[in-house]
């Protein structure tokens, strides 16, 4: 049979990097009869994926300065072709993004999903529900008006209130002892790069082992 | 496959193919209004402000130099910037004035009037114009823009902040 162009490039390209393997390994995998439960993680990963880019588009217009913060979100939504759309994704992406982790962690719980071998598949999701409500935390400051001031204000104050460590955490939170421009940057940092990459590296690990030990069989009536 | 009939697999392949590139679609051309939004704004005209007053300036060929500020917001921020120029009476006429702007056409240094040579100089690469703004020498490649302007009767001088071209 004459193969067509795009068959040979793709047969060249799969010469090279596996593309064949890659398919079977990762997507063709075989499952257990689940239900629409199991797919809560793949929604975590798309809201995952989704919260990063249209954040990286808030970007070119979000400025984390105190000054400039609350203008610029309100130049975004008001004069910025479609910002009230990237935004409005962003924020309500947000909240929902926290619900779905959320009702994965306690589909798996109710499924037992948790057990040998997936412990530290458990142990992972922990890491990235304690890391999506970071994100929350951090990312619910930024707009820097009244609200979110005052929030991270009281949020900070509880965080102070640990025993002996208190002031300590207190202080590095907020970047000194008062909400200032320091806190508003650390936020920002924290919001955009070191959170997404803790996040993106757990959930690089959450997939491995997931594809590594398959999806669990739901329990029947002997479990 | 012979049949006419989707099955599961093609049919739940095509859903997810229509499906994605409709939500990708959604999201992309909107992404792309966005960030050019800013490169689609008009440039818009300022206001017309008032350079100085014709009694004021009793010599013919002199030029007289003014300044104004501009604030322009740009997003969420306001920024002043300076312009300037010179006005030179052609004649007794009140009316028969050159307002020229000080930006030079080259690369946008300001140009300095030079009594001794009488020449508009350039600090910048060394370019020289005349009093009426044509280029004497150096590399600028067109005389120096000029302002739209009005006398009132009292004499005061009005121009429209936006440099227009000889010709
Ligand atoms: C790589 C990923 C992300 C980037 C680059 C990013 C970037 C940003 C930026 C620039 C803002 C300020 C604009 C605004 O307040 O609307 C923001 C706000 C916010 N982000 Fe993110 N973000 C990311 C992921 C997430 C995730 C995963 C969550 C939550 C689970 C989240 C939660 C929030 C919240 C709650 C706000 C405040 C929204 C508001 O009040 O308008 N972000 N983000
Ligand atoms: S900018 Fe004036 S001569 Fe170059």
């Amino acid at each position: 049979m004459q193969s067509t162009l795009w068959q040979k490039i793709y047969a060249w390209l799969d010469e090279r990097l596996g593309l064949d393997n890659m398919y079977t390994g990762l997507l063709d995998r075989p499952e257990p009869l689940g239900n629409w439960w199991n797919t809560l993680g793949s929604a975590s990963l798309f809201l995952f994926l989704l919260q990063g880019a249209t954040g990286i588009f808030l970007t070119v217009y979000y400025t984390p300065s105190p000054d400039h913060a609350y203008d610029s979100i309100q130049y975004i939504m008001n004069d910025v072709a479609f910002g009230w759309l990237v935004r409005g994704i962003h924020h309500w992406g947000a909240s929902f993004m926290v619900m779905v982790v959320f009702i994965h962690m306690l589909r798996v719980f109710i499924t037992g999903s948790y057990k040998y071998p997936r412990e530290l598949t458990w142990l992972i999701g922990v890491g990235l529900l304690l890391m999506t409500l970071g994100m929350g935390f951090t990312g619910y400051l930024l707009p820097w008006h009244q609200m979110a001031y005052w929030a991270t204000t009281v949020a900070t104050q509880i965080a102070g209130s640990v025993p002996f460590l208190g002031e300590f955490i207190l202080k590095a939170l907020r970047g000194g002892p008062d909400l200032s421009a320091l806190t508003l940057q650390r936020f920002f940092a924290a919001h955009i790069w070191m959170l997404p990459a803790a996040l993106a590296a757990l959930i690089g690990a959450h997939l491995y082992l997931i594809i590594k030990h398959g999806e669990s069989a739901y329990p029947d009536k002997e479990d | 496959m012979s049949s006419k009939e989707l099955n599961r697999r093609d049919f739940i392949k095509l859903t997810s193919a229509v499906t994605g590139g409709i939500m990708a679609a959604g999201l992309g051309i909107p992404i792309v209004g966005y960030l050019i939004d800013p490169a689609l704004r008009e440039d818009k005209a300022g206001k017309p402000v008032v350079v100085g007053n014709i009694n004021d300036m009793t010599e013919i060929g002199k030029p007289y130099p003014f300044s104004f500020t501009i604030t322009k917001v740009n997003g969420w921020e306001r920024t002043a910037s300076s312009y300037g120029g010179f006005i030179i009476r052609k004649s007794d006429d009140p009316k028969d004035l050159a307002v020229l702007s000080s930006r030079c056409t080259h690369l946008s240094c300001r140009v300095n009037w030079h009594e001794e040579s009488k020449a508009f100089q350039c600090p910048c690469h060394d370019a020289k114009f005349d009093a009426d703004g044509k280029v004497l020498d150096g590399p600028p490649p067109e005389p120096l823009g000029r302002f739209e302007f009005e006398v009132a009767e009292d004499g005061a001088i009005t121009i429209i902040p936006v440099e227009v071209k000889e010709g």
